[in-house]
């Protein structure tokens, strides 16, 4: 026990001289896991709560542009300014910019006589189809198309949804003109209002209702979904230190002078791992107490932590372990420090893009979404989701640790290969 | 009839090459060192004295023959024969984040002592060395001569039967370099068995009374030193070493 305890201690003094390699551990991703939930947040504040500001410059004089900004407004997603004058780029690209708009809609002129006749033609076409006689149906010209200018930062999603809404606001205008035409040559007068409306709102509401194993209703948030990404991230980080411990130990010609001594080195592989894997519970431990306690001081939402601790605990050992064991079997195989902190950073910043903590593994395609599989870190993110997001219990991770805990294996089999073939045990 | 004194190494009839590497290989090597002796191996670059430490320590394995140290093989029962030697590198192996105390008593107790031997021993070590006033310190910020001496604190901590020292003394100044080999000579007294290698030949007659000259994988002579300087008619080792193993470069 003398020996465990003795080289657990080299290790632990080791590390906390080791000064970068603590930063690197803690610092590093705490101010990883501040930033891109601050950021993340913003988006989903600027998407969920915010009204994205528009700029509208309407050139048309008739009723049917009135009715888009109207309709435009009630849709709920943004803040519409209106402002008149040049429609040049340049001046809408200004505009935008004095009123700090994500958006700018150019209302072509004689928006409204397009429309009303285009409404005319169809109401015509339908009219006839039905075997009544109309207004002579005159084949009327496309409408012109409206123009929107957005600020480049606009996700594609957002510019989706952006598109989307203006489309169902165009329609409306559309379908009422064409509705009022129908009305007008059937009836030989204006259409109610009432009757216009019936017609045109649309009564059936959408219920949104995030759904959980657990039966929560809580709505995950940018905390929920980064601090459990980055708190992997960190664990898997530990190659920067340990990785660099292990290199060190064989350079130095340490591993051959304990190769004479009357110890077997596994009692050292043994200290690292449980010397490591405190480091990667402490960073666990960190990361969540600053996302419960420290977030909400900084405008952040708190972090929930799982109803299940037990899963939490367990899926957080496992996949400090594997951290661990794919940190040694690099420091093993690595020639030189370098090596070991260059490959290290580089590998973990890949099996972090392709494992989904960077980019949402849904969002893959192809080869990238079969990669994820490989990446310890995708299996770890799921697990944490599962608990963090879905409210899952220990029965839907166990697969989750099934797999993390054959990959810490086969990345222990190789350490111990590796330490064999270069005759360091 | 006399009697045989007791051997603390018997390399017996061993062959051994380097996969790949046919340049340092022995065959049919035998090296017998007698308890108590202080023996030194000798040679120049390459000539293999490296890998026979490190066959004799159990670091590399013979491809056939056998080494026992005190009467054990050395390719059995690893726990137990690694406590009859103690081995100190030419690198300074140790941990250069840590202290003196620190570093010995993670050696120590991987040497297999409890902790009450270690502190004791610790105690001991540093007053004999010198290093007292700086056990607490980390022994990055020594000079090459007290890491040398720390080097050796290691080695000797579990006080080992058999001590195997690989250029003790390189690269440290004259008062270090004599402190050492005083130091090593207090052990031999305590009847520690010591095998020394070097190329400082001078220093190497202080100390050693049995030597081996080894060349391209051979020993090309060995007996006590007076004797063997007698026999070859020349007055010191240097030339002698000379005289046996050439004067061209060796890589």
């Amino acid at each position: 026990m003398f020996k465990l305890t003795a080289t657990i201690a080299k290790d632990v003094r080791i590390l906390l001289r080791d000064k970068v390699g603590i930063s690197l551990m803690f610092i590093m991703p705490i101010i990883l896991v501040v930033v891109v939930t601050s950021i993340q947040n913003s988006t989903f504040q600027l998407v969920n709560k915010n009204k994205l500001s528009i700029i509208i410059n309407n050139s048309d004089t008739g009723q049917a542009s009135k009715q888009l900004i109207k309709a435009i407004d009630k849709i709920g997603m943004f803040k519409a300014t209106q402002v008149t004058g040049d429609q040049s780029e340049q001046k809408i690209a200004e505009a935008m910019h004095q009123q700090d708009a994500m958006l700018g809609v150019i209302i072509p002129p004689n928006f409204s006589a397009k429309v009303s006749a285009k409404s005319k033609s169809v109401a015509g076409k339908a009219l006839k189809s039905f075997g009544l006689e109309g207004d002579s149906v005159k084949n009327a010209g496309d409408v012109d198309p409206l123009t929107v200018y957005y600020n480049p930062v606009l996700q594609e999603n957002i510019r989706l949804s952006v598109q989307g809404a203006l489309r169902s606001a165009l329609q409306l205008v559309q379908s009422r003109e064409t509705l009022r035409s129908l009305y007008f040559s059937i009836n030989e007068k204006e259409l109610p209002e009432k009757l216009e409306n019936e017609m045109l709102n649309n009564k059936t509401a959408i219920n949104e209702i995030p759904v959980s194993k657990d039966g929560t209703r809580t709505t995950p948030n940018a905390t929920q979904h980064n601090v459990p990404a980055w708190t992997i991230f960190a664990m898997f980080f530990i190659i920067m230190s340990l990785g660099g411990s292990v290199v060190r130990e064989k350079v130095s010609g340490s591993f051959i002078r304990l190769k004479t001594l009357p110890t077997n080195y596994l009692v050292g592989m043994a200290s690292k791992q449980i010397t490591y894997l405190a480091v990667t519970m402490l960073q666990a431990i960190v990361i969540f107490s600053i996302g419960i306690w420290i977030f909400p001081y900084v405008g952040l939402p708190a972090l929930n932590l799982p109803s299940d601790v037990f899963a939490l605990v367990l899926v957080t050992v496992v996949c400090g372990w594997c951290a661990v064991s794919y940190a040694m079997c690099v420091g093993v195989y690595a020639q030189t420090q370098e090596q070991a902190n260059g490959f290290g950073a580089v590998s973990i910043v890949i099996l972090a893009c392709i494992g989904g903590l960077m980019v949402p593994s849904f969002a893959m395609q192809g080869f990238f979404k079969s990669a994820a599989n490989i990446s310890p870190m995708h299996w770890c993110l799921q697990a944490y989701y599962s608990l963090f997001l879905e409210g899952g219990k220990l029965k839907d991770v166990l697969n989750n640790i099934l797999l993390l805990f054959i990959i810490t294996l086969l990345l222990q089999v190789l350490t111990y290969v590796g330490l064999k073939r270069k005759n360091l045990i | 009839m006399g009697l045989t004194p007791e051997l603390a190494i018997d390399v017996n009839n061993i062959g051994f090459r380097y996969p790949g590497n046919p340049d340092v290989s022995f065959s049919h090597l035998n090296l017998k060192v007698n308890k108590g002796e202080r023996f030194g191996l000798f040679g120049p670059n390459g000539a293999g004295k490296t890998t026979l430490i490190s066959l004799m320590t159990g670091l590399l394995k013979a491809d056939e023959g056998s080494i026992k140290l005190l009467g054990h093989d050395i390719g059995k029962n690893k726990n137990s024969v690694n406590k009859l030697f103690g081995f100190i590198p030419q690198d300074f192996s140790f941990y250069h984040e840590l202290s003196p105390v620190e570093n010995l008593e993670f050696f120590g107790a991987w040497s297999g002592l409890d902790k009450q031997t270690v502190k004791r021993r610790t105690d001991e070590l540093l007053t004999i060395l010198g290093l007292n006033n700086v056990r607490d310190k980390q022994v990055q910020k020594f000079s090459g001569g007290m890491k040398r001496r720390v080097n050796l604190a290691i080695g000797v901590i579990h006080n080992p039967p058999i001590l195997f020292l690989d250029e003790p003394t390189v690269g440290v100044d004259v008062q270090t370099g004599r402190a050492i080999i005083d130091y090593l000579l207090v052990l031999n007294k305590g009847g520690t068995t010591l095998v020394y290698t070097s190329h400082q030949l001078n220093e190497a007659e202080d100390l050693c009374e049995e030597v081996a000259l080894i060349d391209g994988g051979k020993i090309i002579a060995q007996d006590n030193l007076k004797h063997l300087l007698k026999t070859h008619n020349q007055d010191n080792l240097e030339q002698m070493f000379l005289n046996l193993t050439g004067k061209e470069y060796r890589n």
